[in-house]
């Protein structure tokens, strides 16, 4: 006997399936390394232009001599070491590598500061979204 | 050391967040492409208002 579904025309309905795994996987890596998060899901294309736009934007600021924030001395440091933060291991290995400048002294520099804190925020979008398309938030 | 001028400053910047936000603020390759052109223009359009308006205020 035809289930009511079938009889009425419709197509059977299946239920939504949850994601298998440890979702946050690409949302860690997307933030640890830029475009990672899209690698992980077989996005290459996405997850390559993610990562040479935000990897650019990184060493473009690095290479005017931009600041990176070690310390947040006031509120305004703390919301550029927030962004800063955002950048992962390119953050921390520049970090250790003693790159950037301690003080901005040139007009040029002030723009490298703006590029690796907005290259920070750009990474947190980018694995954010590895994260939705994960979940199947974004399709 | 890399060193810009303003302007060519903004045009990277615009490319690299344009990028950025098409791929991730739409859902099809087309409709990203669509956004990060509007992004683009966009951004470096109000940067030249932007400019102009300074320029005439300081005046």
């Amino acid at each position: 006997m035809a289930s009511p579904q079938i009889r009425n025309g419709a197509a059977p309905q299946t239920p939504p399936q949850k994601p298998q795994g440890f979702v946050y996987l690409p949302l860690i890596a997307g933030w640890l390394v830029p475009g990672a998060g899209h690698f992980l899901l077989r996005k290459w294309g996405r997850g390559a232009l993610l990562s040479l736009s935000i990897m650019a934007m990184f060493i473009l600021g690095i290479s005017m001599q931009g600041k990176l924030y070690a310390n947040a001395h006031d509120i305004l440091d703390l919301l550029g070491l927030i962004g800063d933060l955002g950048n992962g291991l390119l953050y921390i290995v520049s970090r250790a590598l003693g790159l950037g400048a301690d003080q901005v002294q040139v007009t040029t520099a002030d723009y490298g500061t703006r590029f690796i804190v907005v290259a920070g925020l750009l990474n947190v979008i980018s694995a954010v979204d590895a994260h939705n398309l994960r979940t199947g938030r974004k399709p | 050391m890399f060193r810009p001028s303003h302007y060519v400053a903004v045009l990277l910047f615009a490319l690299f967040a344009s990028i950025v936000f098409g791929i991730t603020q739409r859902d099809t390759p087309p409709r990203m492409v669509r956004y990060g052109l509007y992004c683009f223009v966009l951004f470096t359009a109000s940067a030249i208002v932007l400019s102009w308006v300074m320029f005439l205020i300081a005046r």
